[in-house]
């Protein structure tokens, strides 16, 4: 089973993010994935959070827990969910939307300009879209195939190609990253810039 | 009959439990939706409102929820299945309309997602404390039926349910929902139309002439005709006879009556559902419905992994409740659990068929989410000894850390 | 007193001789509950008589009501009928109407059922423009449950929960109806019966949402209770009192407490009904993928 929390603000695309991982892992990867959002005062305007739960078996509990995976594309989002990740937990954080701190949890850190990336392409709002290509390359929990299938049905039409654009964008930064990854666990103890563990 | 396929969405989707239900109404034949939007039931609305267009139905938001309640009544009788959905304060509001469906024999559907109450409550978030009022909500004596899904997948295979069982009993069905299940996405699976199975409407084929609205056939339920058939008939909520005129007498008041009530009542194992897991030589059986069914799992789970015997009563059906099967299983086991998102009301019916015979736990929880599984598994572990057989409704109140 | 009881007691005062008009009644249900000397048997007689003139098919016409001596109505008309809740009926014929668009159907209520407790769905369905004629007795009380205080009570009138005589403003029916939406106003009054049944053929053949209000005398509670005299009595102050003003500005319709009363068609115009705005917005938005709805027939 994993527990992911995706969070951020208000029309960064965050639910559609967690609908499009949670459909690419029911419908395409044929395993099971509960989404759901935050609603209420907390989920009006300002800060917004999809949980999904993955599992091989009927997800029995509906909502996260200790999530094991946390994207946070807002400052306000990793402080208030940072906390909540287990030990190993993967943490994603948009490079230039969040200024993590350092704890003492044993977490795995990634960052990527995912905001950077959309920007490049043409338009901010597809950030979550280059943060899912990269979440799909780091985390494993959703075949990049499933995704693929998935988004076309998710995104207007009209904005198909550039959201792919982004998505390939961000799945191939998180290919190099890991690609480095693996480098430095043979090669150096040093660090990356992009990757910590704390 | 088979669904009709202009209302089947066919395929594998990525739905929320509102929107499943919409979509199970509009397989099940519904081309009718009157409503009025409140959290957390407004997207069966908005659903209805982008697709009837589409499909040949028709939407209408209505000025509040007594309209809806209405035209929705008035266009079952145009010969439409026809729905509306609502929550906490708006079904408070429907239900003198629940007892005119009742007292007219109109089919329709009545989707409850339920949120945490009383008044304005919690209106976003999850309860089930709707319950009691489904059961004995509008004035008068009745019986009607209630179901609770626990996913999006059920809540679209439930609604189709919820329309055969009221088109066969003519009785309102009510869906009981809730925030949890209402506002979570997961797999829906629509099948093709002719894989539907749908009940249709009892129309009445005699002559004109020798129409009475209201005489029974051998189930007790009496056949229907819809406005501008020529029948020229007439229904009204007082007290009436085969006719379907007034009649105000202590005769013809318990003549009727009681046929509403005994529809249910006499045919309550064809409408009865429920499913059971492990409940052979169990010492605890959990009793539960809707949500808090699938967080129970997730208890039973750890507590089979702890050599706890323990079984699930899971119910589909609410109302009418299992009594039979709930007097068999008391005589077996040492106790009977059931959580659910109130303070004890399912339970009542319960700790009745119980008879005594075994111990009653009740793991309430006040609303606003669903059970922490640790809670009932706590309750399980401590009704597993069975020493309150015969206290009346018991509660463990496991201690939290912190 | 329980008047609910008292209304509900068939009245065997009624007047027995064969009626004219039993295709379109349930004669098997005569004798009706009304007090003698109420004018909602005659207002009922108009609406029969412009049925009858219209020889439309009554198969596809038919009649819903709310809860009140005029929400028995329904119950004595040979057409199908529905006795529903109180101030249910507008939304319960809404249901109807859009459940299947080729019916005509007709609310025929109170002025209580129509104005207090249904005022909204009043004021909606003629906004919305629903195809419906609404046919409003306004006797300025609660009858059915005893004489109570009406939203159309004028001001000094008496009623058993206004006992030192009403203070409030009440509803100007037909100028709330236009400011609505309806297309289709007028106001008659119980005695004007060959108007009356002018005015209802003329509202049922509009389409969309009309009003007909008409005064109508309760000599049990209304003119009980403001010692306005028996049936006769009220019936002729009525008529003596009422000035025909047709196209006259609702505005001026307010009624006081036994001063003249205003009568005539005030209102006709057209609108597009709910339909016809729900067809045109959804094909113009949907294209190919619409087929308008109710236009199959
Ligand atoms: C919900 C509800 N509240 C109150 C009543 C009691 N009630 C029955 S008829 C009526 C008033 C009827 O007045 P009106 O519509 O003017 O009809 P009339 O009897 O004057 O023709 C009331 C308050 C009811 N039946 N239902
Ligand atoms: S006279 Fe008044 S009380 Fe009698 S039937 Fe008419 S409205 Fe009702
Ligand atoms: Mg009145």
């Amino acid at each position: 089973m994993t527990e992911i929390r995706f969070a951020g603000f208000g029309g960064q695309g965050i639910i559609r993010s967690g609908i499009i991982i949670g459909k690419a892992v029911s419908i395409f990867d044929e395993k099971f994935a509960t989404m759901n959002q935050s609603f209420g005062p907390e989920a009006r305007g300002g800060a917004c959070s999809a949980q999904i739960v993955l599992s091989d078996e009927q997800v029995l509990y509906p909502y996260v827990t200790v999530p094991d995976i946390l994207v946070a594309m807002s400052q306000e989002a990793y402080t208030t969910y940072e906390s909540e990740l287990g030990e190993g937990g993967i943490l994603i954080i948009d490079a230039d939307l969040v200024r993590p701190r350092s704890t003492g949890a044993k977490i795995r850190l990634y960052t990527v300009p995912a905001t950077r990336f959309a920007e490049e392409l043409g338009n901010r709002i597809i950030a979550n879209v280059a943060m899912l290509g990269f979440f799909t390359a780091v985390t494993g929990v959703v075949s990049l195939e499933a995704m693929k299938k998935t988004i076309p049905s998710l995104v207007p039409p009209g904005f198909l190609e550039m959201n792919l654009k982004a998505f390939d964008r961000g799945y191939a930064y998180g290919q190099d990253v890991l690609a480095g990854e693996k480098a430095e666990k043979t090669k150096s103890p040093l660090k990356r810039r992009n990757y910590h563990v704390r | 009959m088979k669904a009709d396929p202009k209302g089947v969405l066919t395929g594998s989707h990525y739905l929320d439990g509102d929107h499943a239900c919409a979509e199970g109404a509009l397989a099940a034949g519904c081309r009718f939706f009157g409503g009025y939007p409140i959290t957390p039931s407004t997207e069966v609305a908005e659903r209805f409102a982008q697709r009837c267009p589409l499909v040949g139905a028709i939407f209408i938001q209505m000025e509040d929820e007594l309209a809806s309640l209405a035209s929705v009544i008035g266009a079952s009788w145009s010969g439409l299945k026809s729905m509306t959905v609502t929550s906490g304060p708006g079904f408070s509001l429907m239900m003198e309309h629940v007892g005119l469906a009742v007292m007219t024999e109109t089919p329709l559907v009545l989707a409850d997602v339920q949120r945490g109450g009383p008044s304005t409550g919690l209106p976003t978030t999850t309860g089930q404390a709707d319950m009691m009022q489904a059961r004995w909500g509008s004035h008068g004596d009745y019986e009607i039926i209630a179901l609770s899904p626990n996913s999006p997948q059920e809540t679209f295979d439930f609604t189709i349910k919820a329309f055969n069982l009221s088109e066969k009993y003519r009785v309102p069905v009510l869906l009981m929902m809730d925030e949890c299940v209402g506002h979570m996405t997961e797999k829906v699976i629509i099948p093709a139309a002719e894989e539907i199975e749908i009940e249709p409407r009892r129309f009445y084929k005699g002559p004109q002439g020798k129409y009475l609205p209201f005489k029974p056939d051998k189930d007790m339920v009496p056949p229907m005709v819809k406005v501008g058939d020529g029948y020229r008939f007439h229904i009204t909520g007082l007290t009436h006879d085969e006719r379907g005129y007034p009649d105000m007498t202590v005769d013809c008041q318990e003549k009727l009556v009681r046929r509403l009530v005994d529809k249910i009542r006499k045919n309550a194992d064809d409408i009865i559902e429920f499913e059971e897991d492990g409940v052979e030589g169990a010492d605890v059986v959990v009793v539960a419905y809707g949500i808090t069914s699938r967080v129970t799992l997730r208890a039973i789970k750890l507590a089979r992994k702890e050599g706890i015997k323990v079984g699930i009563l899971r119910l589909i059906v609410v109302w009418p409740f299992p009594e039979k099967r709930i007097r068999e299983l008391a005589r077996q086991v040492k106790a009977l659990v059931m959580p659910e998102i109130n303070y004890g009301q399912v339970v009542l019916e319960l700790d009745r068929c119980a008879c005594g015979q075994a111990e009653v736990v009740l793991v309430p929880h006040g609303g606003g989410w669903v059970h922490d599984p640790d809670d009932i598994l706590y309750a399980i572990r401590q009704a597993a000894r069975g020493k309150r057989v015969g206290e009346g409704i018991v509660e463990y109140h496991r201690k939290k850390r912190g | 007193m329980c008047a609910q009881k008292i209304a509900e007691k068939p009245r065997p005062e009624v007047a027995e001789e064969p009626h004219p008009m039993e295709s379109i009644l349930r004669m098997e249900r005569i004798p009706h509950i009304w007090c003698p000397g109420c004018g909602i048997g005659t207002t009922v007689t108009a609406f029969a008589a412009a049925l009858e003139k219209l020889e439309w098919d009554l198969d596809n016409v038919c009649i819903v009501s709310g809860i009140g001596c005029t929400g028995r109505v329904a119950g004595y008309m040979r057409l199908d009928s529905f006795h529903t809740t109180h101030g249910r009926a507008i939304p319960y014929a809404t249901g109807i109407k859009l459940g299947n668009p080729k019916l005509k159907v007709i609310v025929f209520s109170g002025d209580g059922d129509l104005i207090a407790i249904g005022g909204n769905h009043f004021i909606h369905a003629a906004r919305r423009n629903i195809d419906l004629t609404v046919i409003c007795v306004n006797n300025f009380i609660y009858a059915m449950t005893g004489g109570q205080m009406a939203p159309t009570t004028p001001p000094k009138g008496y009623a058993t929960t206004s006992p030192y005589g009403s203070f409030e403003m009440p509803f100007n029916i037909p100028h709330l109806a236009e400011s609505c939406g309806a297309v289709y106003v007028a106001r008659w009054t119980a005695l004007h019966i060959r108007r009356l049944t002018e005015a209802i053929m003329e509202a049922l053949q509009k389409p969309g949402f009309s009003l007909v209000e008409v005064i109508t005398p309760c000599a049990n509670y209304w003119g009980r209770i403001n010692k306005l005299g028996v049936g006769l009595d009220l019936m002729k102050f009525y008529h003596q009192n009422s000035v025909i003003k047709h196209g006259e500005d609702t505005r001026n319709l307010g009624i006081e407490f036994q001063k003249p009363i205003v009568v005539g068609k005030f209102v006709d115009r057209e609108r597009p009904t709910y339909l016809e705005a729900y067809n045109k917005r959804l094909a113009e938005r949907l294209g190919d993928k619409f087929k308008p709805y109710g236009g199959e027939a």
